[in-house]
């Protein structure tokens, strides 16, 4: 093989293909690992999702036969189906608006470096470190009107962080942003990095002011950075579960259940409905990919490549 | 702010290494303003102080409130009077005991790191330097992982994992994470070999190595920074992950450490021991903290550099 590289540039174009199926195997002998685990922890359970999702399938009983479309029916007909979607929406429009917004700004804040932004970027970003988990459980305590440092603000005043529908929405945002704003700032800082200097240089000489640099030199360059984490910030919230599965619990009144939460307590907190909980998640699934879809479409018709 | 001061000679600003170097100390600002402006400097400065000293209280006071209240005082807790570690002797006692969860919680990212590594190595290595058929398929679909919500995917792997004798199983949660990982990890070791010059490894080649060994001697060297970001981003997914164990998992004494915390809230007859749960809060995110410190500097820079080019 030592040979390979002049071989190819000296060989007659017959030989080529015999040595770009040599390659090949090797390809995807490197690749093999990747391979397998794609296809058997993901392209598998995506089919078995499906034959799921048109199947009567207790949690303990395993596979009973076709149950289509009732599995589908059943799902939309859960009590707390359209709440849950209407509520996901209204969570992933609300972060995702704050958000990335929080994380723009915060990247031109720290944008050069000097001591003090540098301590500034260190400090928005290791809440990242924690795990969403983590995090929830910390505001858990917090937010609560027994240990957390505003327990005796929320004596005086008679109000709980979680006590009413609002409030733990905003409440389980603000976490949310706490947690992911460093997240998202780095990602931002990477795409103002990739913007060439010569550009912001020959703004400063053509006298541009610095909102002007900002609208028309920064957010037009940024567009594939901003397109990016749209489409992470909107799949991650449109997701959500551990925030208000530890933080509210769905509460107050079943006022913040998200639709994976109702996906997990389907399948295994009462109902045990596999085949159900199959059929919320193809819907989730579609909808994903529609909106996904949806999003690279707007971005790029706005700006074609 | 203080942009248009900047001399247009200044060639420094041009090579700002930026957040690349977070935490290095900075080359020094190379101007210095004339004295006359430098009261109009301080005056125009001030709200950017006061906005960033403010950002930084509001994201480091819960973090720092959570070490200190967990040896504080509290009604309700272990530790009601004088400061001490009444909350952690609770937390060591709780079910199994701390250490149980710990080790699992070791166990499984350990697993998943050295999983993700070898698969996105190999996997970022082939797809940067081979041609193959189904490449780009095979790329596509790792990618795709991150288009379906990890929720629907667990509950055909919960039946699939059941079927292949990995049902609560630590060793399938692994598994389930490092899928998880891949289009991250792959991405980004595919994007750090794209980013070493062809020229080093058909170099190496020509020297006799072969494809194997050209990764092993030349290529891991080049890309260590990748594989660091990989390690650290698979690491803290892994030790803070709850929702596959908490699906996965059915004995409390296969618990990870998120999953036993959460739990031990609602221990004694549903009220909420909070001086626990801090002390638990504590010993989660700990070593998540202290790692990102230490390797902030490699974890900025491989992120920066690997995204660069994609």
């Amino acid at each position: 093989m030592s040979s390979n590289a002049i071989k190819t540039r000296t060989a007659p174009v017959r030989r080529r293909s015999a040595q770009q199926r040599a390659e090949g195997w090797r390809g995807w002998l490197f690749a093999a690992p990747t391979a397998v685990i794609v296809v058997v922890l993901f392209v598998v359970p995506l089919l078995l999702v499906f034959q799921m999702s048109a199947s009567d399938w207790p949690l303990l009983g395993g596979n009973k036969g076709l149950n289509v479309p009732e599995n589908f029916t059943d799902a939309v007909a859960n009590r707390f189906f359209w709440n849950a979607v209407g509520f996901t929406l209204l969570y992933t429009v609300i972060t995702t608006v704050i958000l990335l917004g929080l994380a723009l700004g915060l990247a031109l804040l720290v944008q050069e470096s000097t001591r003090w932004k540098g301590f500034l970027r260190t400090a928005i970003l290791i809440p990242s470190a924690l795990g969403l988990a983590s995090a929830s459980l910390l505001f858990y305590v917090l937010y609560s009107p027994i240990a957390g440092p505003f327990a005796g603000l929320m004596n005086d005043l008679g109000f709980t962080f979680l006590g009413t529908p609002e409030g733990a929405l905003w409440s389980t945002v603000f976490l949310i942003v706490w947690r992911y704003a460093g997240f998202y700032m780095l990602l931002m800082l990477v795409g103002l990095q990739a913007i060439p200097d010569e550009v912001y240089e020959a703004a400063r000489i053509d006298g541009a002011s610095r909102w002007q640099t900002f609208r028309s030199v920064t957010v037009p360059l940024l567009k594939p950075t901003i397109a990016m984490t749209m489409v992470l910030c909107i799949t991650g919230s449109l997701l959500a579960f551990e925030q208000f599965y530890i933080l509210t619990k769905g509460g107050p009144d079943n006022s913040t259940i998200t639709v994976v939460q109702l996906i997990y307590s389907v399948a295994f907190q009462g109902p045990n409905n596999l085949g159900v909980a199959a059929a919320l998640s193809v819907i989730v699934l579609a909808a994903l990919v529609v909106i996904n879809i949806a999003q690279i479409r707007v971005f790029n018709d706005k700006e074609p490549k | 702010m203080s942009v248009q001061s900047l001399p247009t000679s200044n060639t420094t600003s041009s090579s700002t290494t930026g957040p690349a170097t977070a935490g290095e100390p900075a080359p020094l600002p190379p101007k210095r303003r004339r004295q006359g402006s430098r009261i109009g400097g301080i005056a125009l400065r001030t709200p950017f102080w006061v906005l960033s000293g403010g950002l930084a209280i509001v994201f480091l006071y819960p973090l720092i409130w959570a070490g200190v209240s967990s040896f504080a005082p509290l009604a309700g807790t272990n530790q009601t009077d004088g400061w001490g570690i009444g909350n952690y002797i609770t937390l060591a006692n709780y079910q199994a005991g701390i250490w149980t969860y710990i080790g699992n919680s070791l166990f499984v990212s350990l697993l998943t790191v050295v999983l993700t590594l070898v698969t996105s190595l190999l996997g970022g290595y082939a797809f940067a330097r081979f041609r193959f058929p189904g490449k780009n398929a095979l790329f596509l679909a790792t990618l795709a992982i991150l288009m379906v919500p990890y929720a629907s995917l667990l509950i055909p792997l919960y039946v699939l994992l059941n079927m292949i004798g990995l049902s609560n199983s630590l060793v399938g949660v692994s598994l389930v994470l490092t899928m998880l990982q891949l289009p991250f990890s792959t991405f980004l070791m595919r994007v750090s070999f794209e980013a070493v010059p062809k020229e080093l490894d058909e170099a190496a080649m020509v020297d006799g190595c072969s494809r194997f060994s050209a990764l092993w001697r030349v290529l891991i060297p080049a890309v260590k920074p990748g594989m660091i970001t990989v390690g650290l981003f698979a690491f803290l997914a892994a030790w803070n992950d709850f929702l596959a164990p908490l699906i996965l998992i059915n004995d409390s004494d296969k618990m990870t450490l998120p999953l036993a915390i959460s739990n031990l809230r609602g221990q004694v007859q549903g009220v909420v021991d909070y001086g626990a749960t801090e002390a638990g809060v504590v010993v989660l995110a700990l070593p998540c903290v202290v790692l990102f410190l230490v390797l902030q500097r490699h974890y900025v820079r491989g992120f920066l550099s690997g995204a660069f080019k994609g």
